[in-house]
């Protein structure tokens, strides 16, 4: 029974399963990316924009930016609650991680979005 | 209730200059690693992907610090590197998950592709970048 309420799921089972979700949103992102660049070497900013402008584009972009979100946030739990045995500086690492991870997630809507 | 004596639910012995690591521990704590480089090599990628799409001048100096600058190869090389072997060895995990490469034997062979196939696409990133 886990009991670590700073997991995400609240439960291992959840966190395994998140885990692996995301996981396969972020490789098939990362498929499409270095397809999209290995086939267009001379990427024009028009290119681009075009890309990240479609609504697809943007959902699948989203969709990566969450899943990083949680992605990373069970992996670092996971280091950091095997590593940082002293509960104040793992509260910190934790902390540290979760603010990162929001910035993350809002500078991508961000760019996403200001188009 | 036998239960009530194990009061620790996580390993305890997780002092890893204490274990001898064999290739499929190696696999494993570079997995950790890479992961750990991924977090803070996003800053980079967030900031060019940013940049890239904000203006025609703002891609213009992207492309241009990308062909020209040795460090900023470098640290792009060095994070695409962190994405291939996190990749190669998520994929390895989710194939452990469906039942395979848990024996001894397997589980070491696998592991040392992980390590030969990760090895092969850090050099193609390399020659991509360069």
């Amino acid at each position: 029974m886990v009991t670590q309420v700073t997991s995400f799921g609240r439960s291992g089972l959840y966190d395994w399963m998140i885990q692996r979700v995301s996981a396969i949103v972020l490789s098939l992102y990362t498929i499409f990316m270095v397809g999209f660049l290995l086939l267009n070497p001379d990427l024009t900013y028009d290119q681009w924009s075009t890309l990240h402008e479609a609504t697809w584009m943007r959902v699948f972009s989203l969709m990566v930016l969450l899943s990083i979100g949680m992605h990373s946030w069970i992996g670092l739990w996971s280091i950091s609650t095997d590593y940082i045995k002293a509960t104040g500086a793992r509260f910190f690492f934790q902390s540290l991680c979760g603010i990162t991870m929001f910035v993350y997630i809002v500078w991508g809507i961000q760019v996403l979005w200001g188009l | 209730m036998v239960y009530k004596i194990v009061n620790k639910k996580r390993p305890v012995n997780l002092d890893i200059l204490t274990i001898s690591m064999p290739a499929t521990a190696v696999v494993s704590i570079l997995h950790r690693v890479t992961g750990i480089i991924l977090f803070v090599g996003l800053a980079f990628l967030f900031y060019i992907f940013d940049l890239s799409l904000a203006s025609q001048q703002g891609f213009d100096q992207v492309a241009n610090t990308l062909q020209t600058s040795f460090l900023a190869k470098f640290i792009i090389w060095g994070v695409v590197s962190a994405l291939m072997y996190h990749f190669v060895a998520g994929v390895k995990h989710l194939f452990m998950d469906m039942g395979y490469f848990e024996e001894l034997d397997s589980g070491r062979k696998a592991a040392i592709a992980n390590i030969a196939i990760a090895a092969v696409l850090v050099v193609l990133a390399g020659v991509w970048i360069w």
